[in-house]
């Protein structure tokens, strides 16, 4: 009888006893496994959003905006280089400083599990989407021995779908150390994987965990283009 | 870069440094069913430091920064055993490292170090990952010998009590036994430690205390570094450099005894019924293991669990009761008071009227007073309410991200009413303050964390007496408990003369 079982939750690890849905009930569905506090620490980004990034336009002040757009949003559609290489960005949550716990033991201490307290989000957010294939950021070598696993890969996982391998990375620094300005001028971070198969006309969702200034995204997105890919989306979990 | 073995020469190899080609060649290390020992070489001069890094514990990979070749080649000579990080068996998993077998709390994922579905565990992943592909080292070398035996240099005084208690800690420790130090709030536990840890040094041996908290790490390293200034003294919680330091003295948090493997003579372990829920068992068996199995183990607490205070006054556990405090003041005891539904009442936006006046009257006196709440929507709830009389009232939890600050504030007395969780139940000292518990009835409030509570109360000199409330809607066993708990011990201190009247 699963009624009353009570299980732990995956975030905070308290035990609790989840509501009985009727998707449960009927269809055996698993639950999430994610108590009601930790459900709430999960924002969904609120307020008038950048149309491009989903940058809530309301949170950073008048400085981040420019028009209906974010700053960011803005100095990269006036680049030659990456004007229109990035259709939109949806991301499901702020990047709060729960969320940014979360990821940690999630990222760096290599909690795969943690992915699936995002599943029933992911899966919605790509039941509205169109594309054709789901891309991973890739890892470098280092950094995928390290963690045991892409971290975006998992989230594709549990959104129900399979990774199309279509990039691989050249260089290996971490993103995370660079300060924003290296952040948006570094070149050749992705190429082509050899076994990508044909993305002529077609329209990827790349996929990642935190979409900061858009700068990974981008180039991945540019590399993508420059292959005939038609179309480009990218899903983050998190909007910092 | 893949973590795989394969055999040559009938032992083990890394993947990363064999020759050997194939797939089928290669196996994670749980794939083996007994794992392959060299005899040690006795001619072979091991690495010392790699010594010091490893003996007395049990490391993935990862946290031993050496090159792989060097570790491999100490494990060919028979220094260095490799052992099995997560296993499989039937019916489930059993993790090397914390003895986790508890299915729930693994998980099985899509591995790039072995390239395969690997099972890793969810319970000790704080200390680093440890999975079917991740092996544990131990060092099978000799010893390092313990540097800095050391003398106590602590002159400082202790009370009879204290130092009853402090000749029975001498004594398990020069037995190797287990002893349990029962002793009040405010008793004074640190400093009847030296003696023991005086003596444990000077006889070289390994001394370690463990605390759940990391703060105390660090009120303690000081504090020892001062009693025996020519003892190298380790902190070891998560982050610092000193995590593998083999030192003489070492202060640890509980998370971090994980990676200890008979490496202890002692084991002092503080505040031992403060293991967070789930935590629990993992840590009393990593308890067990970092320390030698001739080992002593000394547990210190004021709230021992319901069994453990049964075995002791039963006399069926070896046990020291203090229960006075070092300035020999009795221990103030909670009275109750019954004040309604005050869930409804702060939900319709109104304080319990005797709550109110209570706080009200600590306000008009200017004394500081802490206000316990059983969590932390409930507590936010009511801040808004004591507003209107004490305008500068704040609210602290476990999260917060300005907790530290709010404490300095309180104890500087910027701010008169703290409202917390049971966060403050332990550790937090201010002098000459009251306290009341909202909503005592709670299931959080154990008689444990009641009695802790309580003990934040007249704990300095000059202001050994204070107001400790209960304000409850029906009493609970708890709280009928943990006033029984708090008269016992001043009826035991008055009988054995540990109370002076003034």
């Amino acid at each position: 009888m699963p009624f009353f079982r009570s299980c732990d939750c995956l975030l905070c690890g308290s035990p609790f006893v989840p509501d009985i849905g009727w998707n449960t009930f009927f269809l055996g569905e698993a639950e999430e496994e994610v108590c009601r506090e930790c459900r709430k620490k999960l924002v969904k980004p609120e307020g008038p959003l950048c149309p491009l990034c989903s940058r809530p336009l309301n949170k950073a002040g008048e400085k981040y905006r420019r028009g209906n757009r974010c700053r960011d949003c803005h100095f990269w559609e006036k680049s030659a280089k990456f004007r229109g290489v990035l259709e939109k960005n949806i991301s499901l949550y702020e990047y709060n400083g729960f969320l940014q716990e979360v990821l940690y033991r999630f990222k760096y201490r290599g909690d795969y599990k943690i992915a699936r307290a995002f599943s029933r989000d992911l899966k919605n957010a790509v039941k509205r989407l169109p594309f054709d294939a789901a891309v991973p950021i890739p890892l470098s070598e280092e950094r995928l021995y390290e963690r045991g696993f892409n971290q975006a890969e998992a989230l594709i996982a549990e959104a129900g779908l399979e990774p199309l391998h279509a990039l691989t990375r050249v260089h290996s620094e971490k993103q995370a150390k660079k300060s924003k300005t290296d952040r948006i001028l570094l070149a050749g971070v992705f190429q082509l994987h050899p076994a990508s198969g044909d993305v002529k006309g077609k329209t990827l969702l790349l996929v990642d965990d935190v979409y900061t200034t858009g700068s990974t995204v981008r180039h991945a997105a540019r590399v993508l283009k420059e292959a005939g890919a038609q179309k480009i989306l990218s899903l983050t979990l998190a909007r910092s | 870069m893949v973590l795989r073995f394969c055999l040559e020469d009938g032992f083990l190899r890394p993947e990363l440094l064999s020759k050997t080609k194939g797939e089928t060649a290669f196996f994670r290390i749980d794939d083996l069913r007994e794992i392959p020992v060299r005899e040690r070489d006795a001619s072979f001069p091991f690495d010392r430091s790699l010594q010091l890094h490893l003996a007395g514990k049990k490391l993935l990979l990862e946290e031993i920064p050496f090159p792989l070749a060097l570790v491999h080649f100490h494990a060919e000579r028979g220094y260095i055993a490799y052992g099995k990080g997560v296993e499989r068996r039937s019916g489930g998993y059993f993790c090397h490292r914390c003895h986790n077998e508890n299915p729930r709390l693994f998980h099985v994922f899509p591995c790039a170090r072995c390239r395969r579905e690997c099972a890793y565990c969810r319970r000790c992943l704080i200390t680093g990952r440890i999975s079917q592909c991740t092996p544990l080292l131990e060092w099978r070398g000799p010893e390092p010998a313990v540097l800095g035996r050391g003398q106590s240099a602590w002159q400082g005084e202790l009370q009879p009590a204290q130092r009853e208690a402090a000749g029975r800690i001498v004594r398990a420790i020069e037995k190797r036994e287990a002893l349990i130090v029962w002793a009040v709030c405010g008793a004074g536990k640190t400093e009847m430690l030296f003696p023991g840890i005086g003596r444990a040094l000077k006889e070289g041996m390994r001394v370690a205390i463990a605390t759940p908290r990391t703060d105390v790490v660090f009120e303690l390293v000081p504090r020892l570094k001062r009693a025996f200034p020519t003892v190298p003294v380790a902190a070891l919680y998560g982050g610092s450099q000193e995590r593998f330091r083999f030192a003489p003295l070492s202060v640890s948090t509980t998370h971090q005894l994980l990676r200890f493997y008979k490496a202890f003579d002692v084991l002092i372990i503080d505040e031992v019924d403060a293991f967070p829920f789930s935590c629990d068992e993992m840590l009393q068996t990593a308890a067990n293991r970092a320390k030698k199995d001739t080992g002593a183990q000394i547990f210190l607490t004021a709230t021992p669990s319901k069994k453990w205070k049964r075995e002791c006054l039963r006399g069926l556990r070896n046990c020291v009761i203090l229960p006075a405090r070092f300035h020999r003041r009795p221990l103030p005891v909670p009275r109750f008071v019954w004040c309604g539904n005050w869930r409804k009442a702060i939900r319709k936006g109104q304080l319990p009227a005797k709550v109110a006046d209570w706080v009200r009257e600590r306000v008009r006196r200017g004394k500081r007073c802490l206000v316990f709440f059983p969590d932390v929507e409930r507590m936010e709830q009511a801040l808004p309410l004591f507003l209107s009389f004490c305008p500068g009232a704040l609210s602290v939890h476990a999260n917060d991200p300005q907790r530290k600050e709010k404490v300095e504030k309180m104890r500087k007395k910027e701010v008169l009413v703290l409202l917390t969780t049971t966060i403050l139940e332990r550790g937090v000292t201010f002098p000459d303050i009251d306290v009341a518990v909202v909503g005592a009835e709670d299931d959080i409030f154990t008689e444990s964390a009641l009695v802790q509570i309580s003990g934040r109360v007249g704990r300095h000199p000059d202001y050994p007496d204070g107001d400790v409330v209960f304000f409850h809607y029906g009493k609970t066993r708890a709280m009928i408990e943990a006033k029984k708990h708090i008269m016992w011990m001043n009826r035991e201190a008055e009988k054995r003369k540990l109370l002076s009247r003034y």
